[in-house]
């Protein structure tokens, strides 16, 4: 008997998570696929109808705006926060007096919400309220920085906001990296008189890939999931100027009542994220085996 | 697991039978959660407990009725459909295609709807000619709202056309006033738009383009002349405007700095808790041209079972379009009564004005759904047009090209 439990129960205590993993995330990701091939308005229906939906979504110059905005604020989020938070990184790890303060004050946005930082760079960015303001009321009164007001611009001023909450967090990710590079290679470095620029660049950043990667995928998906940081901040404006994938599924699914317009979109957002998390997998597996 | 569904369930079933001795039982789903608004319901509210009801409040506050949506959609698809929801416009014969909605037509003929509602918005309240819904107040939404004070101190009329707008807007400009408050969201946008649209394109070919979408007057001339005005219209709007709520626009045209707003005749509502008064401190007029935009709050019956709920509906469908909620409700939230028998001696002058239009225009055809507040088209078209109008708003795009957007828009959406 005993032997018998020993056997089966990891497998009963995984069960229930297995099971609701399986319905509740591959089982409505199939509902939605479904449903994406129907002409569901207010409610679902299941008739399939082909690719109606699909071919509507890449008619709507919405969508392409959502899809060239998630291109802008992905590869310019994920970029400056990586660099931002290795140059900190580096910088905090010269062995300074203040460090666990620093860290702690760089780390502190990624406790906010992404709502409470959108709405906090609202007014700040805002030109009749924050920033422009206060540098035209000290009397240079031909700064202009009209960022979040300006359709070609917005979504810029998204990637500020979220660099601002995501770069502190990539620090500490790079800080630990930097603590488990190996002192005895640098010293050996530094011993045969390498410049410490070298030593960066040659030795430390490389024997880092592995932090690269995870910083990478963690960026990633905070990048396509984002949503609340544009409703805060623009709430999708001017016009649809900031329109993200996510916040065009919302429209369509709770707004509009296009559920079957919402699930092709779902679904091409789905894509998106596979065809960065496949090859990381596939990687990975292949890490594994070798 | 599935006896414990099944013991829950028979749970909530006996639960639910319990109070069965009850009188008429209803359970109202609404997005009446602001001050003036959640005080209009409990009248209601109380009117159905005078009467010996049991009213269930369900309300679901946020993003303008969407979070509501949400949970109606829950509720509708575990067959458990609340007794009366807040909706409005096409999404009632929307609802009714999918079969979900009850036929009140024996309290309509009983109380006479027919003969107190226009005609075209009892139309509304139909589904397949039967009456579905019942209507609580008529919101105009083609107004003109002006700062008394500044267009005294600037010599300037309320615009009859719109190039009298223009001029004067131009005219205000010059002496370093915004002429125009508005805020950058959507919504806003679209209201704009077929205000001015309206004034435009005359009553004839705003239900063409908005109410049947015929292509030839989506694509017309007069179409791109209304792209024209609303390409000035954003060069009268200042800096600040993106994102900016309609409450403060309201506030800039009451603190004078700026002259005009278009809005719903909710902005009313923003000046009398202001202390101002009409015709005094503030303005009201429609906007240039004919015709009357209407955007109608109306609750649609859902089918529910038992008799307790069903006499709870009759009761419900009753009060509302009765003399004395239409009157109470609607002068705590600044519309019309949606009847036209209702005595209007405690309403302000305009008030007076938006029932006297509506009555004309219900003679000479001129009374029109309003689009931008979801009267006269189902949710996915009035939502691509309004993509266009917003675009089109917020960038330099041509009016040639909006004309073609929205065209593509809207055959898209189809």
């Amino acid at each position: 008997m005993t032997e018998w439990l020993e056997r089966h129960i990891p497998k009963m205590v995984l069960a229930p998570s297995f099971i609701a993993v399986l319905v509740f995330v591959y089982g409505f990701i199939a509902w939605t696929a479904w449903v994406s091939l129907t002409r569901s308005r207010l409610l679902p229906k299941y008739e399939i109808d082909g690719l109606i939906q699909y071919e509507r979504l890449f008619n709507a110059p919405r969508w392409d705006t959502a899809m060239s905005n998630l291109f802008v604020f992905g590869t310019l989020f994920i970029l400056i926060s990586m660099v931002l938070g290795l140059m900190l990184a580096i910088l905090l790890d010269q062995k300074i007096r203040t460090e666990g303060v620093l860290r702690t004050i760089y780390l502190y946005p990624m406790a906010l919400s992404l709502i409470v930082t959108g709405t906090a760079w609202k007014w700040i960015m805002n030109p009749g309220l924050g920033l422009e303001a206060m540098v035209r009321g000290w009397g240079f009164d031909s700064f202009t920085f009209d960022w979040v007001i300006n359709p070609d611009k917005a979504i810029y001023a998204v990637v500020i906001a979220g660099v601002w909450q995501a770069s502190g967090f990539v620090m500490a990710l790079f800080l630990a990296g930097l603590r488990g590079v190996d002192g005895e290679i640098i010293k050996a470095a530094q011993v045969d008189g390498i410049p410490t620029w070298r030593i960066y660049t040659a030795i430390i950043i490389p024997s880092m890939a592995p932090i690269f990667l995870s910083a990478f995928i963690v960026l990633a998906h905070l990048a396509i999931k984002s949503f609340d940081l544009v409703i805060a901040l623009t709430g999708g404006g001017p016009g649809y100027a900031t329109d993200l994938p996510a916040t065009y599924m919302y429209t369509m699914a709770f707004s509009r009542g296009d559920i079957g317009q919402a699930a092709s979109s779902a679904m091409v957002m789905m894509g998106v994220v596979f065809a960065i998390i496949v090859p990381y997998l596939y990687s990975e597996l292949r890490a594994k085996h070798d | 697991m599935k006896y414990t569904a099944f013991a829950a369930a028979s749970a909530v079933a006996l639960a639910c039978a319990a109070p069965a001795v009850a009188g008429p039982e209803a359970e109202v789903l609404h997005w009446w959660t602001s001050g003036g608004e959640a005080k209009s319901a409990a009248v209601l509210q109380q009117e159905f407990a005078d009467n010996g009801g049991t009213w269930t409040d369900m309300p679901v506050a946020g993003g303008g009725g969407d979070a509501a949506m949400t949970a109606l959609r829950a509720r509708v698809l575990s067959g458990n459909a609340p007794t009366a929801v807040q909706l409005k416009g096409p999404a009632i014969q929307e609802w009714y295609e999918e079969g979900v909605l009850a036929d009140i037509s024996s309290v309509a003929e009983a109380e006479g709807w027919g003969d107190v509602l226009p005609g075209s918005i009892a139309e509304h309240m139909k589904c397949e000619g039967k009456w579905c819904a019942a209507p609580v107040n008529v919101h105009r939404v083609d107004w003109i709202w002006a700062n008394a004070a500044l267009l005294e101190a600037n010599g300037i009329e309320m615009p009859q056309t719109w190039e009298d707008f223009n001029a004067a807007a131009d005219k205000l400009m010059e002496a370093g006033i915004t002429p125009l408050a508005h805020g950058g969201q959507a919504w806003q946008d679209a209201t704009v738009f077929e205000a001015v649209a309206l004034g435009i394109l005359g009553p004839e070919d705003f239900r063409k383009a908005f109410v049947e979408l015929d292509m030839d007057t989506l694509k017309s001339g007069k179409m791109a002349a209304v792209f024209d005005q609303m390409r000035k219209m954003r060069g009268y709007v200042d800096a600040n405007f993106p994102g900016r709520d309609w409450n403060l626009a309201t506030s800039m045209v009451m603190n004078g700095e700026a002259a005009f707003q278009i809005m719903g005749d909710w902005a009313k509502g923003e000046f009398l808790a202001a202390g101002k008064e009409p015709g005094k401190d503030f303005l009201c007029a429609s906007v240039p041209g004919d015709g009357f935009l209407y955007n109608v709050d109306s609750f649609a019956m859902f089918e529910v079972d038992g008799e307790d709920k069903q006499a709870g509906q009759d009761l419900l469908a009753k009060l509302i379009v009765g003399p004395k909620f239409q009157e109470v409700f609607n002068l705590n939230k600044g519309s019309i009564p949606a009847r036209v028998d209702v005595k209007l001696d405690a309403f302000d002058t305009c008030a007076h004005l938006s029932s006297k239009d509506m009555g004309d225009s219900a003679d000479n055809g001129s009374l029109l759904p309003s689009y931008a507040h979801g009267m006269a088209l189902r949710g996915a078209q009035s939502g691509a047009i309004t993509d266009v109008v917003t675009a089109h708003f917020n960038s330099d795009m041509s009016s040639a090209e909006a004309v073609q957007m929205l065209a593509d828009a809207v055959a898209n959406s189809l």
